[in-house]
């Protein structure tokens, strides 16, 4: 499944979307496949920081736990419930329903620094190799 | 998701994975090296099993266990899991060993290798199993079945354990030169096969002209699937009813694929390790390494009832009788998490008021009860149903209530 260009991703497989200064953040198609069934989401609160590089939050599928890091440093402005309450969901669609967290951040530019769809797509595929 | 570049999906006991390193040749349908896929311990290739391509074609995420390269899932584990609990799933067992012991004081010599009383086994009768050690530990957990046709047992072994049981069955041997008795390691001739579910007989009775119903739980028979020579078994390792098949190695995938075939109008799947240890978890059914190891009476892991104290002298049989007179000091009981933490896996704390009284030997999301379960040896004093446990999860004390086992039972018909 070749990822959305509307959108820059991270190597720890997270993908980020701006919106002016307002960040969408989730993981990508190749994370959700490589967990499995994720049974699990922890998120930070609203009003929360999070930190370039630095996890913000757990994933876990019934075979393992994972952090999950922000490609940003930002305020978490929103977290989508939804996908707490029903973490299958980031299975089902981890590009648009189950998005994560939306974040105000501080220097938009940090989004220079990750690679695009196709770079993305490249190395995920060589990642699963 | 730092390790998602290299994540594998973890199989379910990577930790005690032994190093493999003396395994240079696999064997395989083709029966050709692939030197590339080595497994984590080392740099030993790993083997294979009979099905390996048939994994492939079925879409399976294949993964280095126990020195095998095995199936962890195929469509999801969630979904295998409700397959087997539901209707049927199939599993390749190919890693697992199979040793057989005959001569005239094979009964002789089990009795003094395992903890279970194999004197009650009847032609054709199988029982669970342990090989103790000298402290009162635990080698492995066997599955012994007596031949229905023919003197002498066969013992089934964990692929994790395989190399140190046979090497410890033959030290044994040496050491009782007073017993006559032949301990033959027969895996490489064998493939193992497990149909396991509310439609497997059906799904078996439309392969065989073998009176199915007349081979009870824990019996075995030698009869015809799909025209194939194999040995039928009762006894699986899921919680449901079941069939477990050996046989011969050439006609392995050949079972595999006419099982699959009559299995299709009844909602046969083909199942991975992944799912084979939480149904397995929510059976209660111990696993080698998380319940069980060198260093854990089988009295803590709760599995009192496979031990035979009376039935005369065997490995560890004082130790184990001295910690049954003292009762033991720790317990392996279920809990349930009461809160939303994730999941409490193989080793996390476990405390009570803030103090360690254990660890979680296994723990997961049961998929048949929608809730995060868990074995944990602890203290004897702190164990009970219905009181209250905390696991440690991230650092973070998890509230937990102990909980009768099974977490599953079927409803028998």
């Amino acid at each position: 499944m070749a990822s959305p260009t509307d959108r820059r991703y991270t190597k720890t497989h997270e993908w980020v979307a701006l919106d002016g200064d307002v960040a969408t953040i989730g993981i990508t198609d190749f994370a959700q496949s490589e967990l499995g069934d994720i049974t699990y989401l922890e998120l930070p609160e609203v009003g929360d920081a999070i930190a370039l590089n630095q996890a913000f939050g757990i994933v876990e599928s019934v075979k393992a736990a994972n952090d999950i890091f922000s490609p940003v440093d930002g305020e978490v402005i929103e977290r989508n419930d939804d996908a707490i309450d029903a973490p299958e969901a980031i299975n089902a669609s981890p590009f648009d329903q189950a998005w994560l967290v939306r974040v105000r951040v501080g220097d938009p530019a940090q989004l220079d620094a990750l690679m695009d769809a196709e770079a993305y797509d490249a190395f995920a595929t060589s990642a699963a190799h | 998701m730092t390790n998602m570049p290299t994540l594998t999906p973890i199989p379910p006991v990577p930790r005690i994975m032994p190093a493999q390193g003396l395994l240079l040749t696999r064997r395989g349908i083709e029966g050709v090296m692939v030197g590339s896929v080595t497994d984590d311990a080392g740099d030993a290739p790993l083997k294979e099993t009979a099905l390996r391509t048939r994994h492939e074609r079925l879409g399976a995420r294949m993964v280095p266990f126990a020195g095998w390269l095995m199936p962890v899932q195929y469509s999801g584990i969630l979904d295998e899991h409700r397959a087997v609990r539901s209707a049927a799933g199939l599993f390749d067992l190919g890693h697992m060993g199979q040793v057989r012991v005959s001569g005239p004081d094979a009964l002789a010599f089990l009795q003094y290798v395992t903890t279970n009383d194999v004197a009650k086994l009847e032609p054709g009768d199988a029982q669970y199993s342990l090989l103790p050690n000298e402290q009162g530990g635990v080698i492995d957990d066997v599955i012994v079945y007596r031949w229905p046709d023919e003197p002498g047992y066969f013992v089934v072994v964990n692929a994790a354990n395989h190399d140190k049981d046979l090497a410890w069955l033959r030290r044994q041997r040496m050491d009782r030169n007073d017993l006559d008795v032949s301990v033959e390691d027969v895996s490489p001739e064998l493939g193992m096969i497990a149909i396991q579910g509310p439609n497997a007989e059906t799904i078996v009775a439309t392969l065989t002209t073998t009176d199915l119903g007349a081979i009870g739980a824990f019996q075995w028979q030698r009869g015809e699937v799909a025209g194939i020579p194999v040995m039928i078994a009762r006894t699986g390792y899921t919680g449901e009813d079941g069939f477990e098949f050996y046989a011969p190695q050439a006609r392995t995938a050949d079972l595999w694929d006419a099982l699959l075939r009559a299995g299709l109008p009844f909602g046969l799947a083909p199942v991975g390790l992944g799912a084979r240890d939480t149904l397995r978890l929510e059976a209660r059914m111990p696993l080698y390494g998380n319940e069980l190891a060198d260093d854990i009476s089988p009295l803590e892991a709760g599995l009192g009832w496979a031990v035979k104290l009376d039935k005369g002298p065997f490995i560890g049989r004082d130790r184990i009788a001295a910690i049954k007179d003292a009762g033991p000091l720790r317990r392996t009981v279920g809990f349930q998490l009461t809160e939303r933490a994730g999941s409490a896996r193989h080793g996390y704390p476990v405390q009570v008021n803030g103090r360690d009284v254990g660890v979680v030997t296994s723990g997961a999301h049961s998929p048949t009860l929608g809730s995060e379960i868990g074995l944990a040896l602890i203290d004897s004093a702190a164990a009970g149903v219905d009181r209250p446990l905390n696991v440690i999860i991230r650092g973070r004390p998890v509230q937990a209530r102990q909980v009768k086992l099974p977490f599953y039972r079927r409803a028998r018909a």
